[in-house]
């Protein structure tokens, strides 16, 4: 009987260990999927009774995103309350009791929650819990100025579109305003989401959730003749004397091309004769960079876009699904693709010169393009948190400023910023001159699908020579309303704010 | 036992603050201690530590559950070391006493768990007629049918089991009739986990005595075409499985419950899913005693039965991987001691009655506990010396006694 006896034994042990290991199972390996699930009621509650880091923006006193303590049945829970209402809603994002979250909230959860896996760090919220208290998040300090935010939110109210500004040497992000916006602290209320999907501005279907910034797509426009000009002078093919003779349009498969009406008088086409390459940036001429994107051809411009940035999706500590890239864009499905030409041929270089023809890209790239220029051709990498601070006060991460990559020539940049100054001095973008700083710029009015309804560009840095600003603007669907009357005031207004601070 | 004791009071001081409570248990165990010592001087010594160990680890988690349930569980410990302490008064001189009325224990195993079925007496619980209610007290009497069972199989199967090893009818007839009434009861009362339970320990049992694996095959071939005919025939039964195979749905289905459609983990499975949330949420080092997550913003608890058949996902959270696995290397060393004292009994009934007992108790543990890690579908027993109930404490300290008394008799008459 023995016998048995000991492999019954061993069989109730067998089952036991089955027991150890799938305890192993479901405290390893299955947590990480488990904690992300929407019905885990448990791990909501977790997240409440944790109390998230707050939200600061880059001068130590502006919070965009705090706690709420509240006592319920003996527990202590914290809710998210967002002190700036609406200022920085589409990147700060908001986070809910029930677990859904947006922006840096979603993005940097485990870092405002404290469990992200600095060594430290895991300890101290370890002892945290053991002890009974309250798992204290990091705080994390944004590169965002709050004045010169609030600036760009003003000027924009009312309108669609947004504003970007980073410092061009360093790639750390000022501003970041989307248009419309709404306050994250409605998604808490009864009915407060659709409140907010209710938010319209005056350009149809735009939602202000959708941060304009990163993931709106507009048709750059002249803003693009900056990538184009870039192309012409790095390839050698052109330096800013060469000299063309602007006829008012340029011919392309057969037809005429023609310049963009003169704003005093929209039915005339302007006309220009003889010109050289920086006039005809001065002047944001079509013909002269219908017959240049020609001469170079699609691939040349398109290779360029791609050094600054095109075709791929920007960096930055945002969620990877509220950003998108840039480029050529095709209607496939119903639904906007990006694609990149298997035939050159197929694309219209003419148009795709002064960015039109299925170019769309965001206003962080348009931004990064002017910030590449500014800083000598070398792309800076966009950041928005400049460091996480434990609850302890200690530095948990610091962010140092990263390129990514040359995409063109000191020398190019140089005449291509001289190029640009000379827009603001005497050209389509006066109404961002800067009493005593050297602006260099460059306008977009890009066509709609309405006739003379345009998206207002508008591209800067400052001050020219030494730049510690650059600036992108972009607002939607203006009747008649031009980048260098719509747009430039607004990166005048931005730019003086960051400059003066 | 000092060791023990200790720990056991410094656990159930931290978390309770109330020092009068570690106190009088520590007393309490004293007190056992010393009627163990006294009754069955040479009885294994390291049951009763264990025991005592399990029933504060549960008592505590109990308290921090709800204190009110911790004063109830107090008060069936009492009523257990009282019953270890009669039954090893009762039982010294020779246990074996018992095996003569071996057809008694039988009858009356099969009345205990036919009671909850009388009508007026008998309460429904989860789906499963489980209960019964003598005024304001609830009894699974099931619980003390576990104990009759393993002492009259021991006692059958002992004078049988050359016989049964031939395998004429004549012989199997009692056995089988005891059992097969047994089986009825438990799918009359749908409780598939104590028929689990209780069909793995007559097969553990028949094993030991026949050494036919044969007859284990067969007997096994038995209970899954019944466990299949179950499963058709009782809804909640099925919903278990389909529980255990699919928790979550990307579907709504219909919901009984809300009558509308849901998600099985909002409905159905919503217990053993938000189970498996509090496990994991305890991770490997866990949240620490008294700070685990149970109830939600608005103060509701979010898995229902806490502290009887999910009282492992409570401790788990709280404890984490470190301490659920201490918790079930715990459970092995009794289990093994109870194996030990089989193989060191002298006569086949000591060593049957040590093997019921000693295979019950991790069969048990393994039924609830993997229930609930979703290794087997989950069915509502308790998990022994720790879940929040009367009759699973006090038929657990028979357990103790059971094996302390045949210990004592193996240790004072070696063989």
């Amino acid at each position: 009987m023995n016998k048995q006896l000991v492999r019954l034994a061993v069989a109730s042990m067998v089952l036991l260990t089955a027991l150890v290991v799938a305890t192993t199972y479901w405290q390893s390996w299955a947590v990480a999927g488990l904690t992300d699930r929407q019905d885990n009621a448990i791990q909501q509650v977790a997240q409440l009774s944790i109390a998230r880091g707050a939200i600061v923006g880059a001068n130590g006193t502006t919070k965009f995103a705090v706690n709420k303590k509240k006592r319920v049945a003996g527990q202590t829970f914290y809710t998210r309350r967002y002190p700036q209402a609406g200022l920085l809603a589409q990147v700060v994002g908001y986070s809910t009791s029930g677990g859904t979250r947006t922006g840096l909230e979603q993005s940097l959860n485990d870092y405002l929650t404290g469990a992200n896996t600095n060594l430290s760090n895991a300890f101290q919220s370890t002892l945290d819990r053991l002890g009974g208290g309250t798992v204290h998040g990091n705080r994390v300090d944004l590169t965002i100025r709050p004045v010169a935010q609030r600036i760009a939110l003003r000027d924009l109210a009312g309108r669609c579109g947004a504003v970007v500004a980073m410092n061009p040497q360093t790639g750390a992000i000022y501003v970041m305003a989307s248009s419309p916006t709404y306050d994250q602290n409605l998604i808490s209320q009864p009915n407060g989401y659709a409140k907010i999907l209710k938010i319209r501005g005056q350009c149809g279907d735009a939602s202000a959730l959708v941060n304009n910034a990163t993931a709106g797509l507009y048709t750059p426009g002249s803003t693009f003749k900056l990538v184009t000009t870039a192309a012409a002078l790095d390839t050698g093919t052109y330096t800013p004397n060469s000299r063309f003779y602007d006829p008012g349009y340029c011919v392309e498969y057969g037809k005429k091309v023609y310049n963009s009406s003169a704003p005093d008088s929209p039915s005339a086409h302007e006309t220009f004769g003889n010109v050289n390459l920086s006039q005809a940036l001065q002047h944001s001429i079509n013909a002269v960079y219908c017959k240049i994107g020609m001469h170079l051809g699609a691939k040349t411009i398109l290779d360029y876009a791609k050094r600054f940035g095109f075709y791929s999706t920007p960096p930055l500590e945002t969620p990877s699904s509220e950003r998108g890239p840039s480029g050529l864009y095709a209607y496939v499905n119903g639904r906007q693709r990006l694609y990149w030409p298997k035939d050159f041929n197929a694309v219209d270089a003419g148009r795709l010169a002064f960015g039109q023809e299925r170019m769309e890209a965001t206003p962080l790239q348009m931004l990064l393009v002017a910030a590449t220029i500014a800083n000598g051709g070398v792309v800076p990498r966009p950041y928005l948190v400049q460091r996480i601070v434990g609850p302890d006060g200690s530095v948990v991460s610091s962010t140092r400023p990263q390129t990514l990559g040359r995409a063109i020539k000191e020398q190019t940049a140089q005449e291509e910023t001289q190029m640009m100054v000379s827009v603001v001095q005497g050209g389509t973008g006066g109404a961002a001159a800067i009493p005593g700083v050297q602006v260099a710029g460059k306008t977009g009015t890009a066509e709609t699908s309405q006739n003379h309804v345009y998206n207002a560009w508008f591209v800067a840095f400052a001050p020219a020579d030494n730049p510690r600003v650059a600036v992108a603007v972009v607002v939607e669907k203006q009747p008649n309303g031009f980048g260098g009357s719509i747009a430039a005031p607004i990166a005048k207004d931005v730019m003086e704010a960051l400059l003066g601070g | 036992m000092g060791f023990a004791s200790v720990y056991m009071s410094l656990k159930a001081q931290l978390s309770s603050g109330s020092l009068g409570y570690a106190v009088f248990f520590f007393g309490l165990y004293l007190v056992a201690h010393v009627v163990a010592r006294f009754a069955v001087p040479q009885a294994d010594p390291y049951l009763l530590p264990i025991a005592g160990l399990l029933t504060a680890v549960g008592l505590t988690e109990i308290y921090r559950l709800g204190p009110r349930d911790a004063f109830r569980q107090g008060f069936w410990i009492v009523i257990g070391v009282a019953v270890f302490a009669v039954a090893l008064f009762a039982l010294r001189r020779d246990y074996r006493a018992l095996e003569a009325y071996k057809y008694l224990w039988g009858i009356g195993a099969i009345v205990l768990l036919f009671l909850p079925l009388v009508p007026g007496f008998g309460e429904q619980i989860n789906g499963a007629r489980l209960w019964v209610h003598v005024g304001s007290l609830q009894f699974q009497p099931g619980e003390l049918g576990k104990i009759a069972l393993i002492v009259f199989l021991a006692a059958y199967l002992r004078e049988k089991r050359e016989v049964l090893a031939q395998g004429r009818l004549k012989d199997w007839g009692p056995l089988l009739v005891i059992w097969g009434g047994a089986m009825l009861v438990l799918f009359a009362t749908d409780d598939l986990g104590s028929a689990l339970l209780y069909y793995g320990i007559f097969l553990g049992m028949l094993y030991v005595a026949t050494a036919r694996l044969a007859f284990v095959a067969g007997a096994l071939g038995l209970f899954l075409v019944g466990a299949v005919a179950v499963y058709q025939g009782t809804p909640h039964v099925r919903d278990r499985v389909l529980n255990w195979i699919h928790p979550w749905t990307t579907h709504k289905i219909y919901c009984p419950t809300s009558g509308g459609l849901a998600f099985r983990q909002d409905c159905q499975s919503y217990q053993e899913v938000q189970s498996l949330y509090s496990i994991a949420h305890g991770g490997f080092g866990g949240t620490g005693l008294g700070s685990g997550t149970f109830t939600t913003a608005t103060g509701h608890q979010v898995i229902p039965d806490l502290n009887t058949d999910f009282i492992y996902s409570a401790l788990a959270q709280e404890l984490g991987l470190v301490g659920a696995a201490a918790l079930l290397l715990v459970y092995m060393g009794f289990t093994l001691r109870g194996f030990r004292i089989a193989l060191a009994a002298s006569d086949g009934f000591s060593k049957l009655l040590a093997a019921g007992l000693s295979f019950g108790f991790a069969l048990q543990t393994f039924v609830i506990v993997g229930g609930i890690l979703r290794v087997i579908p989950l069915t509502g027993i308790t998990l022994p010396f720790v879940s929040y109930g009367g009759s699973s404490i006090v038929s657990n300290f028979l357990v103790v006694a059971g094996l302390m008394l045949v210990s004592h008799r193996a240790n004072r008459e070696p063989t």
